[in-house]
């Protein structure tokens, strides 16, 4: 107790108070939204009685289900995909010697983060439209999934790298002091050492894909609506807890992702 | 690859070793070190298990070039423990990494049993390395670990086995075979790097400072322990190290290296009684150096002069011709203080007592103004006592002094 006390941001007058106030601000209105999914009346503002039932009308909803099945088509392929690019990306950017333009190329992975979403939305509706105009091209739901692996990949990216980087590299070393050719020093060490990054880069992905909404909206034709976009269109016209039920099973599944992507990370950090 | 472990168990019971005397040793190679013309004569014509032949290895480009080796040459004999020694920096890890293929020489030839293996992948080379980290693969058991470098090479699984068994008996970890790494002490997991690199039987085994890691009982347990694996496998051992204590206790053979460059390589006999040059003789050790001027000069023995006119017969390494003023290196243990001033060859007076447990140092500032120690080992029956501050005379042992380059 005879210590000298270090500057503790928590004794600071005031602290206590913002902090609640940021946590209020940002769960209350999920928190609200989550609870109205439960009520029995059919209006999202007044408070009638605890029911599932609006839980029971979505999971026979067919527009739901074509939503739901579209959002997955396209999450899983483009978390496979830009996991795979990311993960490529990362080794050719950390297990090689320094190269001119590296820098560059980081930045040019990284750059999607930093360019504002509707740019991007706006800059692969124009693309698609031009392939379409001067080739006849439509991929149809494949323009979605090529455009949420784009922008993934950054996602991807960042966990694996920094894995990658926290490694040791006599690792390898020793792996190809024992007579294991590059290519096995990889599959038997680096890899198998890798996958918690790999984990982690594909919960990101797949939390960012399944979630996305602008880049959707704008490229998406008609039969591809994802649930975000499903959620959009029910909100302009008059709502039910329904669409409270929609939305905090997509809060669940984001919240499952995120959790399995922390635990990993917490797990290597061991 | 590889001679089969019983076949080379024989090898160390020898009486000795061919080409191991130290007159070969300590006079052929330090002056082959320092040659430019890169012609080298095997004294023992495959029975090399490494040579090393005018490697220099530079780092960076332009003016940030830094020389990590200057044109080194050393052979290194089979079933030889030999050390490289030297200060942090001096370049015996890059010459440790260039033998294991980590990195590539930048000029010169590594022959391993005269076959140039400087242009291989470390993965073509039948040389194994006991890293200072260990790097031991976290996400496998001991025994995986062990049997790695035998998967690599696609021997049988039954073969894997039964060496695996042999080694985790060879280190003592049996019971622990199915243990992760993360679960197994430091000293432990300095045994299961030593049988992972012994397992795959390479010709050369490299060791990076393996014992640093390790507090002082577990390495000199550790110590012994290199020496017994040495001799069981038969299999040359070449041990990187800046502790001269460790180099001494365990090497055949020593190189001493400073900036690059291979100083001396010799017997730890050589290099510490004959050190070559006075960079050796002062990292080797405690040592005295004195002034003094060369009057003559006779079949390797020089008399030097001392500042107070004494003179003493001092030897000096071939190839070096002492003239004028020099330096004399006297080890403090070839000394030996006298309470009669008159009967020492120099005279000075006792300025602090030491003791040590084993042995009391004694420092005498002399006549002269310089500081000298005596070293004395400590008995039952020591017959005098001194007390700071008497007048002492300093005598020598017969070939104690030498002349070294600076």
């Amino acid at each position: 107790m005879a210590e000298p006390r270090v500057m503790d941001i928590k004794d600071q007058p005031g602290f206590r108070t913002i902090a609640i106030i940021c946590l209020l601000v940002l769960y209350v209105p999920v928190l609200i939204l989550m609870v109205f999914s439960l009520n029995s009346g059919s209006l999202v503002t007044h408070w009638e009685g605890v029911t599932l039932g609006w839980y029971g009308t979505a999971f026979l909803n067919e527009e739901f289900h074509a939503a739901a099945r579209n959002t997955l088509i396209i999450s899983v392929t483009a978390t496979i995909v830009s996991t795979i690019c990311a993960t490529l990306a990362a080794i050719g950017m950390t297990r090689v010697k320094p190269w001119r333009g590296l820098a560059a190329a980081f930045m040019v992975i990284n750059l999607p983060l930093m360019v504002p979403e509707i740019i991007t939305a706006v800059a692969t509706l124009s693309f698609f439209a031009l392939i379409a105009g001067a080739f006849g091209l439509n991929f149809g739901i494949g323009n979605l999934i090529l455009a949420h692996t784009v922008f993934c990949i950054p996602f991807a990216y960042m966990p694996i790298r920094a894995r990658l980087e926290d490694m040791d590299l006599t690792l390898e070393n020793a792996a190809a002091d024992l007579y294991a050719t590059p290519w096995n020093a990889f599959k038997r060490i680096t890899l198998p050492l890798l996958v918690p990054g790999i984990m982690s880069g594909a919960a990101l992905a797949f939390i960012v894909s399944f979630d996305d909404f602008t880049i959707t909206q704008l490229v998406a034709g008609p039969g591809q609506t994802t649930l975000p976009l499903y959620i959009w269109n029910q909100i302009r016209r008059p709502m039910t807890p329904e669409i409270n039920a929609i939305s905090t099973i997509l809060l669940l599944v984001s919240i499952l992702f995120v959790s399995v992507s922390f635990l990993i990370a917490r797990r290597r950090a061991k | 690859m590889g001679i089969a472990f019983e076949n080379q168990v024989a090898a160390p019971q020898l009486p000795s070793r061919p080409g191991c005397g130290d007159n070969q040793t300590g006079t052929h190679l330090p002056k082959r070190a320092g040659s430019l013309n890169g012609v080298i004569v095997p004294e023992q014509p495959g029975k090399n298990a490494i040579e090393v032949r005018g490697v220099r290895k530079v780092f960076g480009t332009g003016e940030n070039q830094v020389a990590a080796l200057d044109t080194v040459s050393v052979s290194i004999r089979e079933n030889e423990f030999f050390t490289l020694l030297g200060p942090s920096g001096c370049g015996k890890t890059t010459l440790l990494r260039l033998i294991a293929g980590f990195d590539f020489p930048t000029a010169g030839e590594i022959l391993l049993h005269g076959q140039d293996i400087a242009p291989l992948p470390p993965f073509k080379r039948p040389v194994n390395t006991v890293f200072q980290s260990y790097a031991l693969f976290p996400h496998m058991t001991v025994a995986q670990n062990i049997g790695f470098g035998l998967e690599m090479l696609g021997k049988p699984k039954a073969e894997i086995e039964a060496r695996v068994a042999q080694m985790l008996k060879l280190v003592k970890m049996e019971a622990l075979k199915a243990r992760r790494t993360s679960q197994i002490s430091g000293g432990q997991q300095q045994r299961v790097a030593l049988a992972r690199a012994l397992a795959p039987q390479p010709k050369v085994l490299l060791l990076d400072e393996p014992l640093s890691a390790l507090d002082y009982k577990l390495r000199k347990e550790m110590q012994i322990e290199l020496k017994r694996l040495q001799h069981e496998t038969g299999i040359t051992f070449i041990f990187v190290t800046h502790d001269q204590e460790e180099a001494l206790t365990m090497s055949d053979r020593i190189a001493v290296m400073s900036a690059g460059k291979i100083l001396q390589v010799g017997t730890p006999r050589d290099i510490y009684d004959r050190p070559a040059e006075r960079f050796v003789a002062d990292f080797i050790g405690e040592t005295n150096f004195l002034p003094g001027t060369v009057l003559s000069k006779q079949a390797g023995v020089a008399t030097v002069k001392f500042a107070s006119n004494a003179t003493i017969a001092a030897g000096y390494p071939e190839g070096f011709d002492p003239t004028g003023e020099v330096t004399l290196v006297i080890r403090p243990e070839h000394a030996d203080l006298v309470s009669d001033p008159a009967k020492g060859t120099i005279t000075g007076t006792l300025s602090n007592i030491v003791y040590f447990g084993t042995d009391t140092h004694y420092h005498v500032k002399l006549d002269g103004g310089e500081n000298f120690i005596v070293r004395h080992q400590n008995s039952r029956s020591s017959p005098v006592t001194y007390e700071t501050g008497a007048k002492v005379g300093i005598q020598f042992e017969e070939g104690a002094a030498r002349v070294l380059k600076d």
